[in-house]
């Protein structure tokens, strides 16, 4: 792949296609959480949790009270419901074009427990490796499999909200409507913090972002001279 | 020692660094940093874009909303299976009383007097005769006990009994290939169904709760059971059922709710 780009410095890492569903991915998330976050505190699984306003989705609370009667419920479970589309019609083709490019094969495995334990290890003295940005590290790939089957599990659990009665086996496999509603949460749970730590580590080192925009980084050789810095 | 203490580092220089370096090139660290700063906060201002208040109110981003939720309606109806049944479950699973819900709170709830109470009917049926209690309590019953699931997520088990809707339209000899049934409520309530969820088996004009007659702040004296439906889609206190070809909405349904609701 190297061979066929015209600067031999710069090295293709996301495919277009892997950058475009990133973004539409990375927008389609803010919605579903946002809005998620207001249909949750409508109500809330747990009375000590509940999202702050401003992190929300869903309307002005005074504006949307005026047309809805209510405070922005109605208009984030309007949001919800049409950003659920974007979020699976998107995933669906992230995940389709990861399987059969054999991709996340390639990316993301093998996961070698050895490697873990030695990048938690570097980890946690600060010393984050990021001088070849064409690998993943072993604790990347357990981060980006781990979302991918929490948003892959949001969707089944979501759908299982939506629908109970036509899915009703997969109310059966997640013990009752509640039992549906928890698990979905937990999924959210994990995305968000997730998300947290993947735009913090971006913004720690700004190549890995702009990576996702180009599709490009230096070519490990190059990089590590100056990744004594 | 004291030369020590005013520069810790060996390697600082003695006479301090030349500043003019600094000074010459500032234009240029500024506007670096600036493109930074700019960078960050494009990617920062996306995130807070969406959680934001306002654009939601936006005209056309309602738009947009709304054509989903069409979408939405579509899709459900292909999914709407008429065959299939919801889960049924057992007499010690049902909550009793049921839970009460309405647009207003359980002390402003109107009792409905029975005597006086009437069923209008109307639109495209045959038979537009009005009923009474007793004649729809003289009609054979059909009992269910499932599961009933309000838009806001909370849900119980609760045992309905009373008329088959598909029974009731046929008795009054309604027109089953229109589009909607719709119902208004003597609490100025109302809703609307599709005709594939009106004639699904487990649709029925309600009358009892927990084998008793169904209490006032439950709809007393009859309310619409659809085991297919989120709770919003199924009016209490119902003074009159509609049949016709022509979209009714509902109180909720206007306000932005999802018509079709199924689930």
């Amino acid at each position: 792949m190297t061979s066929t780009l015209p600067d031999p410095t710069r090295v293709l890492v996301h495919p277009a296609i892997v950058r475009v569903t990133h973004w539409i991915n990375a927008l389609a998330i803010l919605i579903m959480i946002g809005s998620g976050w207001r249909i949750y505190n409508n109500v809330p699984i747990f009375s000590s949790i509940e999202f702050p306003l401003w992190a929300t989705l869903g309307g002005d609370p005074d504006l949307t009270y005026a047309r809805n009667s209510d405070v922005g419920f109605s208009n984030a479970l309007l949001w919800h419901l049409a950003g659920m589309w974007l979020f699976t019609v998107n995933g669906l083709i992230f995940l389709a074009y990861g399987v059969f490019s054999g991709r996340y094969f390639r990316k993301l495995f093998p996961i070698r427990p050895r490697e873990v334990t030695a990048t938690v290890a570097d980890t946690l003295r600060l010393k984050l490796a990021h001088d070849d940005l064409t690998v993943y590290n072993a604790v990347q790939k357990l981060l980006y499999l781990g979302v991918i089957a929490a948003m892959v599990l949001a969707a089944i659990s979501g759908l299982s909200l939506w629908k109970p009665v036509q899915f009703q086996s997969l109310i059966t496999l997640f013990q009752g409507f509640q039992g549906a509603r928890l698990v979905h949460f937990l999924c959210m749970s994990a995305i968000a913090l997730f998300l947290v730590v993947h735009v913090t580590l971006a913004l720690l080192v700004p190549r890995t972002f702009l990576s996702m925009v180009t599709g490009k980084v230096r070519a490990p050789s190059r990089l590590s001279i100056d990744a004594a810095e | 020692m004291s030369k020590r203490i005013l520069s810790r580092s060996l390697f600082r220089p003695a006479q301090g660094v030349d500043q003019s370096i600094l000074a010459e090139n500032n234009p240029l660290i500024r506007s670096l940093e600036r493109r930074l700063f700019l960078r960050q906060g494009l990617s920062l201002g996306a995130l807070t874009l969406l959680t934001g208040c306002d654009i939601s109110n936006k005209d056309s981003v309602q738009f947009v909303l709304k054509g989903f939720s069409s979408w939405n309606d579509r899709v459900q109806a292909w999914l709407f299976d008429p065959t299939k049944l919801a889960p049924t479950f057992s007499e010690a699973q049902v909550l009793k009383p049921p839970r009460f819900n309405a647009f207003y709170s359980i002390d402003e709830v109107k009792p409905i007097d029975a005597a006086s109470w009437k069923l209008e009917v109307g639109g495209l049926v045959k038979d537009k005769r009005p009923w009474t209690l007793d004649r729809i309590d003289a009609l054979p019953k059909v009992s269910q006990i499932t599961r009933h699931v309000c838009v806001e997520g909370w849900d119980y088990i609760g045992k309905w009994s009373g008329v088959s809707l598909r029974r009731f339209l046929e008795i009054i000899e309604a027109d089953l290939s229109a589009k909607y049934v719709a119902f208004e409520c003597a609490d100025d309530y109302s809703g609307s169904i599709d005709m594939a969820s009106a004639l699904h088996p487990q649709t029925q004009l309600t009358t009892h709760y927990a084998d008793e007659p169904i209490g006032n702040p439950y709809g007393f004296p009859l309310r619409l059971r659809v085991a297919t439906k989120l709770g919003f889609k199924m009016p209490k206190w119902i003074t009159s059922i509609e049949v016709t070809n022509e979209y009714p909405g509902g109180y909720w349904e206007d306000r932005d709710y999802n018509w079709f609701s199924g689930i």
